[in-house]
C-alpha cells in the first residue's frame, strides 16, 4: 500500500503537459495536470510510469486512449510511445484504458477556433489556446477531427521518454553504473558490459524514486519506427477472424436485445402492441425505452424478429415530413436572421458586381443528408449494479458515454467502468451514444445481468444522425482571364449545435463547420466572401467524415472550376496564381508534376478534373481522370497529394488516403438519405450502394513532409474527391453537376 | 436438433430451422469471425463456404444446410495461413477489418474453384462485398500477388524446377 500511495503523489504528466498544454489565461485548473488514472487500480508490484505506460509482471502495456475505428490509431499511438521507450511493437500490449481527463485531446480544441490553419498570427494562436483550455477543462477525451496524431505526436513520445529515463535511473541505482553509461533497447536497459536488465524486472523499483521529467526528445534522424512502414498490430487478427469487436462479445447468461425508435428522429412513442412479438420463439420481454421499444431475447435473431413484430404508433417527426420541406427551409435560410458567420470578406464583392467589363456567373448547389453506415452496426453491452456498472462499447467520446450511462442509471460516474472495444468503422457515427444510453436503461431493469444490444442494419440506417444537408448560392466575376470575385453563401443545419445539444452542451458563437473548407482556403481573390447561414428546423445531424468541408469543398471547388471555364483559363494555373500559402503551393506544384497536368481535356470523351481543399490543417489536391462511355462514366485514375508535416507510417498513410478518396467518391456517386413521411427512405445497402470494387480506380498517393506541425489524414482526402470528379465529368461531357448524388444527373458504369 | 459440419467438427444445435446460419454461428457456436453487416445478402460480411461455394450465411436457413461449412476460423490460422490471408497480411489490407472475413472467404472460394483466374475476374466476383473503409486498392495489390502466384505458367515453372531437382 505504501508504494501505491507514494506513486499517487506524483504527477508524471507534468513533463508533457508543461510542454504541450495550453496555459494562456493562467487559469490554475488549466495549468494543473490531470492525475494519472493508472494509479487508481495498481496492484503491488505494478508500476505506472506515466498515464501512457504501465509495466507489470505480465509485460509492458501502452495506453492508447484514442479510439481505433480502423484508421490505425492504436498502432500509431503505440509506435509514438515505443519510439522513445525503446520497446518493439511485438513486445507490447495496447489498452485503450478507462476514460480519464488526463487523456484529453488538445488538437481537437485548437481546431475549433475560428482561424484559418494558415493563420499563425497572435490573435489566431490566442484563440486556439482558448479552445484548448476549454477542451482541457471539459476533459474532452475525444477521437475526431483527424486530431489523434497531432494531439499525440509530442505527448506520447514524451511519455515514452519519461518512462525510459526513469527506468535508467532505477537501473543505475541497482547497479551503481552512471545513468550516462546506460543505453536502452527492445525493452531492456543495457549496461556497458552488455548485460541486460529487463524493464519488467526494473519496474517495481520505480515506486521508490522520483520520475525523470527532464527529458529531451530524440532527433528525427535517429527514429527507428516513425516514418518507416510498420506492420499494424491488428492486421493478422483482422485477416484470420480472430479480432474481437464489440459485437462479438458474449458473457454467461447474457440477454440479447435490440430496439426500434420513432423513425421520425426525436419523435415520441404514442402506444405499442407487443403481443405479436411475445409469441415469437426466443423472445423474453418487450420493454419501453426513450422514444421506442426494446425486445429482449435468447439470441440476436429472435430479438430482431420480435422487434419487427411489435406494432408501434409513433408521433410525427419534429421536422418536415417530405424532402421538399427540407429544401424549402434551406432556400429560406439565405437571410440575415439566419446568418451565422462572415469571417471572410475581402475587397468589395457588391461593388465588383456593378463594375463594367466583369463577366458574371451565378450557380446553386445542393448536397443531401448522408448516413455513416459503418459495416459493424451499433452495439453495446451493459451490466448494471448500483455499486458497479460495466459498459463494453465503442465511443469516439468515451467520457461522454460514461457520463450519460451514469445519468441514465442515476449513479455516480465513478461507478461506471467503460471498456472501449475495437470497432468495425465509425466515420463519426460513434460520436453519438444514444444506443449506449438506452442499453443502460434496459440493463437497469435486469440488475446483474449483461444486456447485449445489437442494432438491426435497418434500424442503424433509420437512427443515424446523418451528414448535414446543405445548399450553396454562388456568384462570381471574371475579367481579363482572371477570377475577380467569388461570393459564396452556404446554408446548412449547425452540426455542432445539433451534436453537442444531444450532450446537453451549447456551442458559443458561430459554428465554423457551416463554412469549413470554403472560407479558409489559401487564395487571394480580390473580392472574396463566404457567408454561413445556420438553418433551423431540419433533421438532427452529426459529424460525418470531414464534416462541413464534405459539402463545402464541393461548392467552392466546383464554382472555382466554373469561373475558370468562363474565363477560359487553366484551373491549376489560376489556383497557383492566386495562392501564396507555401505548403498549399507545394501541393499544387506536386500534383501538376505527378499527374503530368496539361489541362482538363485528355481526348474525346475523356476528361480530367482538379480540386483542392485545405481542411484540418492539411492542404490536399486531387486530379481525377474519367471516360464517358456509352454505358456511363468510368473513373480511371486518381492522383492525390497531401502535406501532413510528418508521415508516421507510409503504408497506413496510403491506405487511409485511398480510403478517404473512395469515401468521397462513393457518396458523391450514388448515396443520399431522403425523408418521406418523416422517415429515412434508405434502409439498407441495396439503397445505399457506395462504391463497389470494380468501380474503384487506381489511386496514386503522394505525401509531402515539411517536418513542421504534424496533421492527421483521416478526413482531408474526402473533401476534394467529389468536386474533382464533378469537374472531370464536365471536362469529359460538358455537363455541370451541381447536385449530389451525381447519379441523379449522370450514369456511372 | 440439427447437425452441422463446420471446419471439420460436428456441432449439434436445437435452434429453429429457419434461423439464418449466420446467427447460429455467432450466437450459438461462438464462431464470431463471420460478421453481420446487412442481413439481406447485400454486403458479403457474412460469407462462408458451403461445400467450397461462397454463400451469404445471413440468408441461408440453418435447416437447409446439408454440406460442409467452412468459416474464416477454419480457412487458416496464424500458424497455417491460407494464401489469401497471407497476401492480405503482407499488403496490410485491413483498416477496420470488419468486412475482411467476408472479403477473404469470397476471394478464397473463387481461387479454390478457378486457380488460374484473372485479376479482372477476381475484382468482378468480389464486387458483391462492400468495404466501407475503401480498402479496394490494397485488395487489388493482394489479389495481384495471388493471381500471379497461381497462374498456370508459374505453376508449370515450379513443376519443372522440382522435376529437375528430383
Amino acid at each position: 500500500m505504501g508504494k501505491v500511495a507514494k506513486i499517487a503523489r506524483r504527477t508524471f504528466l507534468v513533463g508533457s503537459a508543461a510542454v504541450v498544454g495550453g496555459v494562456l489565461f493562467g487559469i490554475y485548473k488549466v495549468k494543473k495536470p490531470y492525475p494519472n488514472p493508472l494509479l487508481k487500480d495498481l496492484a503491488e508490484g505494478e508500476t505506472a510510469l506515466t498515464p501512457y505506460v504501465q509495466i507489470d509482471g505480465k509485460g509492458i502495456t501502452l495506453m492508447t486512449p484514442r479510439t481505433d475505428m480502423g484508421q490505425g490509431a492504436y498502432s500509431m499511438q503505440a509506435a509514438l510511445i515505443a519510439e522513445e521507450l525503446d520497446v518493439d511493437l511485438d513486445q507490447i500490449n495496447v489498452d485503450p484504458g478507462m476514460p480519464a481527463p488526463a487523456y484529453y485531446n488538445r488538437a481537437l480544441g485548437a481546431e475549433s477556433a475560428p482561424f484559418k490553419a494558415t493563420d499563425q498570427s497572435r490573435k489566431a494562436e490566442t484563440a486556439r489556446g482558448f479552445f484548448d483550455a476549454m477542451t482541457k477543462l471539459l476533459g474532452m477525451e475525444m477521437t475526431g477531427g483527424s486530431s489523434s496524431v497531432a494531439d499525440g505526436f509530442v505527448k506520447l513520445r514524451l511519455a515514452g521518454a519519461v518512462a525510459r529515463e526513469t527506468l535508467k535511473i532505477v537501473a543505475s541505482q541497482k547497479t551503481g553504473v552512471a545513468v550516462a553509461d546506460l543505453t536502452t533497447k527492445s525493452g531492456h536497459v543495457i549496461l556497458p558490459d552488455g548485460k541486460l536488465l529487463s524493464y519488467i524486472e526494473l519496474a517495481p523499483l520505480v515506486a521508490d524514486i522520483e520520475p525523470e521529467n527532464n527529458v529531451v526528445l530524440r532527433d528525427p534522424a535517429t527514429w527507428r519506427l516513425i516514418g518507416k512502414p510498420m506492420q499494424r498490430i491488428d492486421v493478422a487478427d483482422k485477416s484470420t477472424g480472430q479480432l474481437t469487436y464489440g459485437i462479438d462479445l458474449s458473457f454467461e447468461n447474457m440477454i440479447h436485445a435490440t430496439y426500434k425508435l420513432n423513425p421520425g428522429q426525436g419523435g415520441g412513442l404514442k402506444s405499442f402492441n407487443a403481443e405479436p412479438a411475445r409469441k415469437i420463439n426466443g423472445v423474453i420481454d418487450v420493454v419501453e425505452v426513450a422514444g421506442g421499444i426494446a425486445v429482449l431475447a435468447k439470441n440476436t435473431w429472435s430479438a430482431f424478429q420480435g422487434m419487427d413484430a411489435v406494432i408501434c404508433n409513433w408521433e410525427e417527426a419534429p421536422y418536415p415530413q417530405e424532402m421538399q420541406g427540407h429544401w424549402d427551409i434551406l432556400t429560406k435560410s439565405f437571410d440575415r436572421q439566419y446568418k451565422d458567420s462572415r469571417f471572410l470578406d475581402d475587397g468589395d464583392v457588391d461593388q465588383a458586381f456593378e463594375q463594367e467589363g466583369q463577366q458574371k456567373l451565378t450557380a446553386t448547389f445542393r448536397t443531401p443528408y448522408l448516413a455513416h453506415a459503418p459495416l459493424e452496426p451499433l452495439c453495446a453491452l451493459v451490466r448494471y449494479t448500483p455499486e458497479r456498472t460495466d459498459v463494453w462499447a465503442c465511443s469516439q467520446a468515451p467520457g461522454f458515454a460514461r457520463n450519460n450511462v451514469a445519468k441514465a442509471l442515476g449513479i455516480h460516474k465513478d461507478n461506471v467502468f467503460f471498456h472501449a472495444q475495437m470497432v468495425g468503422g465509425s466515420f463519426g457515427h460513434r460520436l453519438e451514444d444514444e444506443h449506449i444510453k438506452r442499453t443502460a436503461q434496459i440493463a437497469k431493469k435486469f440488475p446483474g445481468q449483461t444486456i447485449k444490444l445489437t442494432l438491426k442494419r435497418e434500424v442503424d440506417f433509420a437512427h443515424d444522425f446523418p451528414r448535414q444537408i446543405a445548399m450553396a448560392k454562388a456568384r462570381g466575376t471574371t475579367k481579363d482571364g482572371k477570377i475577380q470575385t467569388f461570393d459564396l453563401g452556404i446554408a446548412m443545419p449547425s452540426v455542432m449545435r445539433s451534436q453537442m445539444g444531444r450532450q446537453g452542451m451549447s456551442v458559443p458563437g458561430p459554428d465554423t463547420q457551416v463554412i469549413a473548407g470554403a472560407w479558409d482556403q489559401p487564395f487571394n481573390i480580390p473580392n472574396y466572401r463566404v457567408t454561413g447561414y445556420a438553418a433551423q428546423g431540419l433533421a438532427p445531424v452529426s459529424s460525418w467524415r470531414s464534416v462541413g468541408a464534405s459539402t463545402n469543398a464541393f461548392f467552392h471547388e466546383s464554382f472555382f472550376d466554373q469561373l475558370c471555364a468562363q474565363a477560359k483559363i487553366d484551373p491549376l494555373e489560376e489556383r497557383l496564381r492566386l495562392c501564396s500559402h507555401a505548403p498549399s503551393r507545394e501541393v499544387l506544384e506536386k500534383i501538376k508534376s505527378v499527374s503530368s497536368w496539361s489541362g482538363t481535356q485528355r481526348s474525346k470523351n475523356r476528361g480530367r478534373g482538379l480540386a483542392f481543399c485545405l481542411s484540418f490543417g492539411v492542404p490536399c489536391a486531387q486530379v481525377i481522370d474519367v471516360t464517358s462511355t456509352p454505358k456511363g462514366i468510368t473513373i480511371d485514375k486518381v492522383y492525390v497529394v497531401a502535406q501532413v508535416g510528418t508521415v508516421v507510417d507510409p503504408i497506413n498513410f496510403e491506405n487511409l488516403v485511398q480510403g478517404g478518396v473512395v469515401w468521397g467518391l462513393a457518396h458523391a456517386m450514388n448515396c443520399e438519405i431522403t425523408y418521406a413521411k418523416g422517415k429515412a427512405e434508405q434502409s439498407n445497402f441495396h439503397m445505399y450502394q457506395g462504391m463497389r470494387f470494380y468501380q474503384c480506380p487506381d489511386i496514386e498517393v503522394f505525401g509531402l513532409e515539411d517536418g513542421n506541425d504534424i496533421r492527421g489524414i483521416g478526413e482531408p482526402p474526402v473533401p476534394p474527391a467529389a468536386p474533382a470528379l464533378a469537374n472531370a465529368i464536365f471536362a469529359a461531357t460538358g455537363k455541370r453537376l451541381s447536385e449530389m448524388p451525381f447519379h441523379k444527373t449522370i450514369q456511372f458504369v | 436438433m440439427s447437425k452441422l459440419d463446420i471446419n471439420g467438427k460436428i456441432y449439434k444445435t436445437d435452434v429453429d430451422p429457419d434461423t439464418p446460419l449466420l446467427w447460429v454461428l455467432r450466437d450459438e457456436l461462438g464462431l464470431t469471425g463471420t460478421k453481420y453487416g446487412c442481413g439481406i445478402a447485400q454486403c458479403g460480411a457474412c460469407t462462408v463456404h458451403i461445400d467450397g461455394q461462397a454463400m451469404r450465411s445471413c440468408s441461408v436457413p440453418v435447416g437447409s444446410v446439408a454440406g460442409k461449412i467452412t468459416t474464416i476460423e477454419g480457412l487458416g490460422d496464424k500458424q497455417n495461413l491460407h494464401p489469401v490471408q497471407k497476401a492480405w497480411i503482407k499488403h496490410q489490407v485491413a483498416q477496420c477489418g470488419y468486412c475482411q472475413s467476408g472479403q477473404i472467404m469470397t476471394a478464397a472460394a473463387h481461387l479454390n474453384q478457378i486457380p488460374n483466374t484473372t485479376q479482372e475476374d477476381m475484382v468482378t466476383v468480389m464486387s458483391g462485398n462492400i468495404c466501407r473503409c475503401g480498402t479496394y486498392c490494397r485488395m487489388k495489390k493482394a489479389i495481384k500477388d495471388l493471381v500471379q502466384g497461381s497462374s498456370p505458367m508459374q505453376e508449370q515453372k515450379t513443376n519443372s524446377l522440382s522435376d529437375q531437382s528430383l
